[in-house]
């Protein structure tokens, strides 16, 4: 954690719960992400038991929002946070709801794993698949590791590649269409492939929520729902 | 830490890095102001525009100079022996040091109130028409009548001391004696009213009445505040301008300064971070 950011107030009480939160939030961003590799798995390799695991962690998940949502209302209570601090604030509530929503995706990824049919598509059909799944990991674990350092450069990179998911979601699509007219028997797993790989691409979306949180911490500039040219105008200060 | 471009939580991306115009004209400027207490200068060289139908609150760490600076625009300094100030201050465009210009007048025009509410040992009706009286501003019994009940009804007071005018001021609470304050303020017709931390003294509730107050009088009048409170700047001002060791460090507007402030050192203020 880049704590210089946080730190440093004259009430050291002050310091700790700020910390405190900021490593609940790296801990739940940590669940998330493996809740996310686990579904995923799960739904590759028709794993309904690793699927039933991540469907009963997500509640551990919710926990953390309600728990953490708590802390930030009493440091807004109790400090008035202004300026860098009040943007934390508001970025930590709005992270963890993204992330919190991150969960669910994954949840609904292990529920498609769980329900899977059985037919069982040709290897080749997954890769693409899994390098979405890939991706949209690095994405989140990047986005996570820019709000522990709270850098808004290493955040901006991370936000960009959401593009790059959507366009591999784009992908799926097409390649889904082609499987599904070449052999109607794999239509009811290629439906549950479409919706898993919408799961992630909506994922994407969300883990670009969370840098642009540590976007506005850092710069005190409002980025939702700018574009990309935008958004690097903004980190590079042009 | 990266200093912030700019902007604010609510600010969307096409916003301008300027901050919005001010809601009226220039009220008051200071140019190069400095304030001596003997040698030692407490004051190195402050500009500021008070504008029409804004407030602006002073705030900063105890000794920053805050308080001093608002008492030159009212040259409330010069009732100090070893202050001296120098530069430029100017009401309307006119030099409030002018030889010619009278002290008194001035402070009609540009009124105070103080952090300890101070009534004069009178009644409540005395309190507000000794000002008006001594301008001469009315010449019969109705209008001052008139103008303390205006005054009275502007601070808010009229309808909690219309049956006891008679009464002494000094046995209002602190709230309401703030507020007749206030009123004996407003009664001379000021175009500024200055105020040192007006609501320490009080609590929540009389410094939420004297908040509302201060909003509905910025409606007619120029206001500045000094204010140890951050919150109480961040609700009733339209411009912060934050003071350390006799520098102005930085003013903007108020939206600006507590959410994405341009200098470390009022960022470091606002967040409990200073020293």
């Amino acid at each position: 954690m880049n704590t210089g950011l946080i730190d440093g107030h004259t009430s050291q009480a002050y310091d700790a719960e700020m910390n405190e939160i900021v490593n609940d939030v790296l801990a739940m961003g940590e669940k998330v992400t493996d809740q996310v590799e686990q579904a995923l798995r799960a739904f590759i390799q028709m794993d309904s038991e690793l699927a039933k695991q991540v469907i009963e962690a997500d509640k551990s998940i919710n926990d953390m929002e309600v728990s953490i949502d708590d802390k930030c209302v009493q440091v807004l209570v109790k400090r008035q946070p202004a300026a860098r601090d009040l943007r934390a604030v508001i970025a930590m509530i709005k992270t963890i709801k993204d992330l919190e929503r991150i969960g669910d995706q994954a949840k609904r990824i292990a529920r498609m794993a769980g329900n899977a049919s059985s037919q069982i598509m040709a290897p080749k059909a997954f890769s693409e698949f899994e390098q979405m799944g890939l991706r949209v990991n690095q994405m989140l674990q990047g986005a996570m590791s820019a709000f522990r350092q709270m850098d808004a450069d290493a955040a901006l990179q991370v936000a960009l590649l959401d593009k790059q998911i959507d366009n591999d979601y784009e992908g799926i699509l097409r390649q889904n269409m082609t499987y599904m007219l070449e052999d109607p028997r794999n239509i009811s797993r290629i439906v549950e492939m479409t919706w898993v790989g919408r799961a992630i691409e909506r994922i994407g979306d969300h883990a670009r929520n969370v840098c642009e949180h540590t976007i506005y911490f850092v710069k005190g500039r409002d980025v939702r729902h700018v574009d990309d040219e935008q958004l690097e105008a903004v980190v590079r200060n042009r | 830490m990266e200093q912030p471009a700019m902007g604010a939580m609510q600010m969307t991306f096409d916003e301008k890095k300027e901050s919005k115009p001010a809601s009226g004209a220039i009220k008051m400027s200071a140019r190069n102001v400095k304030v001596f207490y003997g040698d030692a200068e407490a004051i190195h060289g402050v500009n500021m525009d008070l504008y029409e139908n804004e407030v602006v609150a002073f705030i900063g760490p105890s000794g920053c100079g805050k308080s001093t600076f608002l008492r030159c625009f009212n040259r409330m300094n010069d009732t100090i022996d070893i202050a001296r100030v120098t530069g430029e201050i100017l009401l309307d465009g006119r030099d409030i040091h002018d030889k010619k210009l009278d002290v008194v007048q001035l402070r009609a025009q540009v009124g105070m109130v103080f952090q300890k509410p101070n009534p004069f040992p009178k009644s409540i009706y005395e309190n507000i028409a000794y000002g008006p009286r001594l301008h001469g501003l009315v010449d019969n019994k109705t209008d001052l009548d008139e103008i303390v009940e205006t005054s009275l009804q502007r601070a808010g007071l009229w309808k909690e001391v219309k049956d006891r005018l008679d009464a002494p001021g000094t046995g209002l609470s602190g709230g309401q004696q703030q507020r007749l304050c206030i009123a004996r303020a407003i009664a001379v017709s000021p175009e500024v009213i200055l105020m040192d931390e007006p609501c320490s003294a009080l609590d929540p509730i009389a410094t939420s009445i004297i908040e509302e107050l201060i909003d509905e009088l910025k409606g007619s009048f120029t206001i500045a505040i000094v204010t140890h409170n951050m919150q109480q700047a961040a609700r009733v001002s339209d411009k912060t301008a934050f003071f350390h060791l006799g520098d102005l460090v930085e003013i903007n507007e108020t939206r600006e300064i507590f959410t994405n402030p341009q200098d470390s050192r009022t960022e470091d203020y606002i967040t409990g971070r200073f020293g």
